[in-house]
């Protein structure tokens, strides 16, 4: 057992979900109690989904437990599959299912039988895996699923498109800015001549995962999701895949080096070093911005860094090669794949922190006090105890994390997100600085003339009490309605009573 | 007075329990800032932590009073001992919060998996010399406000018995009260006791927050009626003394295994009202209360009728409009008695679990509420099935949906007004002073497409969308 309050990741079947529910019409059957379908509650609030998430559960309860299933999950299975007509049903084991230990693949071998669309059992053991693993794990499974499919039918798409093409494998619903990513990759692929064959898993569906052996090479922009994937696609096809995340301005060149290379390797013959050029000196600010004297005043501030690995490696690059800012220590929580952490950010860095812990995070932020954070949501809150500005780089996010305006983490547009991000982060830092330098705004001491400013009228204790119940920001209006009631009444004390009668007759 | 002799009765159904809903542990976010003295330690896995990080929102940065015991495989397998690993953490806790309670929640998996927490915690209660009281609130057998009926219920075995000792010891108290009090406010205190009327002791259930406690006392003050301690208190360690006979009544619709346990194993006698939720609920409860006393209640007339004059901006408009419940919370049968007064139409109440016995009364008043306003009797549908809803909705094209956070926008998308049904159980609607508050919420989404009416931006989603 372990004493935990927070956690980075989430457990595996989260993974799970985020993938079925970002392909178009598959969903997902969890093997759950009551209340374990929190999921849909976060992307419909989170991403503000316009549509139903495509989740329900077959719910586990006592009669489970005493007889097991029986026919419950099946029946829930054949039943969606009437209802919504999915290409594909993912039943989905939780951590509560997993210690029944009831036989899944057979429930889906029998739902396979009546069934009109295809049912797959999420093979992942709960107590191994995190979210992140387990989505990447659940990615590869369906891709293997479709092309093993089309194999045996032989409706696997042969040879490879006739100009250079991509999978991009990875972006996902609930993910960080992916479907600004997602936007701005496609945009880059464009620009660089290559048509986009498949995007996967986010939009789409199952039954384009057959020609994903068309394309001449496949790139993977996040480390924690898609890699698998990939990894069997050039096993099985030769297909080349990058994974060089193009996030900002130094790593976007080498990611588009590296296309270069692959593709020109199969005979494409194109360079894209004027492109690099031209993009790096004068459409992305963020070459300029580093030459900029804003930039200059940054130099040797220190910074700390924690997220995924994707992310908080990108960032760490950033601040120490492209901005000058000295980086104590750099941070993820992905400690299953810690090594490649460590070897992209060693010498970007004084000191390498892997840990779950937020405690030990908390900590180590506390220590080195650096001028500005770059963290996950929970490194924001420390950053507010300690009245240090902390821009979020990495999930786990917030409502406030999920921009309507365009905010890409990647490509060129990407840079000058972050350029923003990361330079909003210290000014901040600098103006409350001054400001406490300084004494504040305005010290003169500020004389409104407020309706209570001069109160002829005696709060009891018991009435002080209860207004000292009332939250902070709103005490102020409810104590001036209140003595305005008590003075169009003609009460003297204000109790407990001619409070709440006030809150009665004016709502206030 | 039972449902079934009426000529036309209320309905009801129960479908498949494929329904969304929070997961009963999510008292702990409530409870653990109720009881101050508290600490709450959920004995559960990833996806329980999980669902609370992301439940509780930015509670969670707030230093709670709460944590996981998160369990691992070696756990799973029994490879590890159960007491020896509860036992390490729950010194962990002691040395670094010193709390004057430790509440476990059970969850689905120490069910399943048959952890003996009930067992343990004696044992280790006497070792580490804190209270460690035992709540199985999980999801396989309960939802959402549950989880606190199973909390009470636990804690209502912890309440003392008024023991001799204690006595003397209050007595103590109250004499170097009153000498400090003396001449200060030595006829205040007289008074205090004479506005009351003598009548046996009440102790109320149920967790509110603290300005609804001093509003709902208030109240029965002005009855005469004193309120002697509730269940729970603000502290653990103040919780209300219960001997047998005394008499207690539930401020919620959730709380029958609390009621249960008050009249079983505290011999407690139950006063069955209706909940005090809107101005109707809230006078019925007084009255009812006041009967059992043979108190004759003062002023209620005007009073009710003084709410409901400064709900009029509201009510009207609501009157006229229908709802639907999806159901998740267990307030429903009460928030839609309340809805059909100011003259809503109820279509449909889902709930997840129906007591018929402990809201009795609440059943009744929602039936004679039906009859007084000429409204249909709404049917009450256990255990709900999502899906099912979802099809009556599009059918019904009721007014306003109150569902949960997971279907919410969806329906919005497809040009259905939602009230998100979980804001009704953080929000303060009880009593006459909160009637407003309820309104304010229910009214919103109204409210907000007035505000919006013109801009034609009713339906948001293709058409393809919808099969």
């Amino acid at each position: 057992m372990k004493l935990a309050y927070w956690m980075y990741a989430g457990p595996a079947h989260i993974g799970t979900l985020r993938i079925a529910s970002s392909f178009k019409n598959v969903h997902a059957i969890m093997h759950a109690p009551i209340g374990d379908d929190y999921f849909n509650v976060m992307r419909s609030m989170l991403s503000r989904e316009r549509d139903f998430t495509p989740v329900t559960t077959s719910v586990v309860d006592r009669n489970v437990l005493a007889r097991g299933s029986q026919e419950k999950v099946v029946d829930n299975i054949i039943r969606k599959d009437a209802e919504e007509h999915p290409d594909l049903i993912v039943l989905t084991p939780t951590c509560t299912s997993s210690i029944l230990q009831e036989d899944l693949h057979n429930f889906v071998e029998r739902a396979q039988l009546e069934a009109k669309g295809d049912v797959m059992l999420a093979d992942v053991n709960h107590y191994r895996y995190n979210e992140l693993q387990a989505a990447d794990r659940t990615l590869d499974q369906i891709v293997q699923y479709y092309i093993e499919k089309a194999r045996k039918r032989g409706e696997l798409a042969e040879g490879k498109t006739a100009k250079p093409s991509v999978n991009i494998i990875g972006t996902t619903t609930l993910g960080f800015h992916n479907n600004h990513d997602c936007t701005e990759l496609k945009r880059l692929m464009a620009d660089l001549g290559i048509e986009v064959n498949t995007l996967i898993p986010e939009g789409a569906s199952v039954k384009d995962l057959k020609k994903m052996s068309q394309a001449w090479f496949n790139l993977v922009p996040y480390r924690e999701l898609g890699l698998t994937t990939a990894r069997y696609l050039e096993e099985q096809f030769g297909t080349p895949y990058i994974d060089i995340t193009p996030m900002g301005v130094v790593e976007t060149a080498r990611c588009i080096r590296k296309i270069q290379q692959v593709i020109n390797a199969q005979g494409a013959e194109v360079d894209y070093e004027n492109f690099i050029n031209e993009q790096t000196l004068h459409v992305s600010q963020a070459a300029w911005f580093s030459r900029s004297i804003d930039c200059q005043n940054l130099t040797g501030k220190k910074a700390v860094v924690f997220g995924d690995n994707t992310h908080a490696a990108a960032i760490t690059k950033i601040l120490a090669r492209e901005m000058g800012i000295h980086v104590v220590w750099a941070g993820t929580y992905c400690k299953y794949d810690a090594d490649w952490f460590r070897e992209q950010v060693s010498e970007y860095c004084d000191e390498v922190l892997i840990s779950e812990d937020h405690g030990e995070i908390g900590d180590a932020i506390a220590r080195v006090e650096p001028s500005a954070i770059f963290g996950t949501q929970m490194e924001r809150h420390v950053g507010k105890r300690l009245d240090i500005p902390c821009g979020v780089i990495a999930a786990p996010i917030h409502v406030q994390n999920f921009p309507i305006g365009y905010k890409p983490f990647m490509g060129y547009e990407g840079t000058n997100q972050i350029t923003d991000l990361i330079y909003n982060s210290f000014t901040l830092g600098m103006e409350d600085h001054l400001l406490e330098i300084f004494g504040g705004h305005d010290t003169k001491e500020v004389i409104t003339r407020g309706i209570s400013a001069d109160s002829d009228l005696n709060w009891t204790k018991d009435g002080q009490a209860e207004l000292n119940k009332i939250p902070g920001f709103v005490r102020g209006k409810v104590k001036r309605n209140t003595e305005k009631f008590a003075r169009d009444r003609g009460f003297k004390e204000i109790n407990a009573e001619v409070l709440y009668a006030a809150k009665e007759a004016v709502g206030a | 007075m039972t449902v079934a002799q009426q000529p036309e009765a209320l309905s009801f159904e129960c479908e498949t329990g494929n329904y969304h809903t929070f997961c009963p542990i999510s008292c702990v976010a409530w409870l653990y800032q109720k009881i101050e003295d508290s600490f709450f330690l959920v004995i559960g896995t990833k996806t329980c932590g999980y669902f609370l990080q992301n439940a509780m929102g930015v509670m969670i940065f707030a230093e709670p009073r709460y944590a996981m015991a998160e369990l691992e495989e070696g756990d799973i397998s029994a490879q590890l001992s159960d007491y020896e690993e509860l036992k390490r953490l729950c010194l962990q806790i002691k040395r670094d919060r010193n709390p004057s309670v430790i509440v476990w929640i059970g969850t689905c998996t120490t069910e399943i998996i048959k952890t003996d927490l009930e067992g343990l915690a004696p044992k280790l209660e006497s070792e580490i010399g804190i209270p460690i009281v035992v709540a199985r609130a999980n999801g396989l057998d309960y939802a959402f406000t549950q989880g606190e009926d199973t909390v009470l219920a636990a804690m209502a075995n912890r309440c003392p018995d008024k023991a001799p000792v204690a006595e003397t010891e209050k007595i103590e108290r109250n004499a170097i009260a009153k000498l400090l009090n003396f001449g200060k406010k030595k006829e205040d205190v007289a008074q205090d006791e004479s506005e009351y009327v003598d009548h046996p002791p009440l102790v109320l259930f149920g967790s509110l927050p603290d300005p609804v406690v001093t509003q709902l006392t208030l109240e029965l003050k002005r009855q005469g009626i004193k309120v002697s301690g509730w269940l729970p208190a603000k502290r653990f360690t103040e919780l209300p003394v219960l001997e047998e006979g005394y008499y207690v009544a539930g401020v919620n619709p959730f709380l029958s295994r609390t009621a249960t346990t008050l009249m079983r194993r505290r011999k407690c006698k139950l006063i069955g009202a209706p909940f005090p939720i809107g101005p109707d609920g809230t006078r019925a409860w007084i009255e009812k209360i006041c009967s059992v006393f043979g108190i004759t209640p003062k002023g209620l007339d005007e009073r009710e009728a003084q709410i409901w004059a400064g709900l009029e901006d509201y009510v009207k408009l609501i009157r006229g409009k229908s709802v639907f419940f999806m159901g998740d919370n267990l307030l429903e049968v009460s928030q839609a008695r309340f809805l059909i007064r100011c003259g809503m139409t109820v279509h449909e109440i889902g709930i997840p679990y129906m007591d018929k016995r402990y809201q009795a009364a609440e059943l009744a008043l929602l039936e004679k509420t039906c009859q007084e306003m000429n409204s249909p009797l709404p049917r009450i549908v256990e255990k709900p099935d999502n899906y099912n809803q979802l099809q009556r909705i599009y059918e019904l094209k009721p007014d306003l949906v109150i569902t949960g956070m997971a279907h919410a926008n969806p329906l919005e998308a497809r040009g259905i007004n939602t009230k998100w049904s979980v804001e009704f159980t953080f929000a303060q609607i009880h009593g006459f002073t909160n009637a407003r508050d309820m309104l304010e919420l229910v009214t919103r989404p109204l409210r907000r497409n007035n505000n919006l009416k013109d801009l034609g931006w009713d339906k948001l989603v293709r058409e393809e969308a919808k099969i």
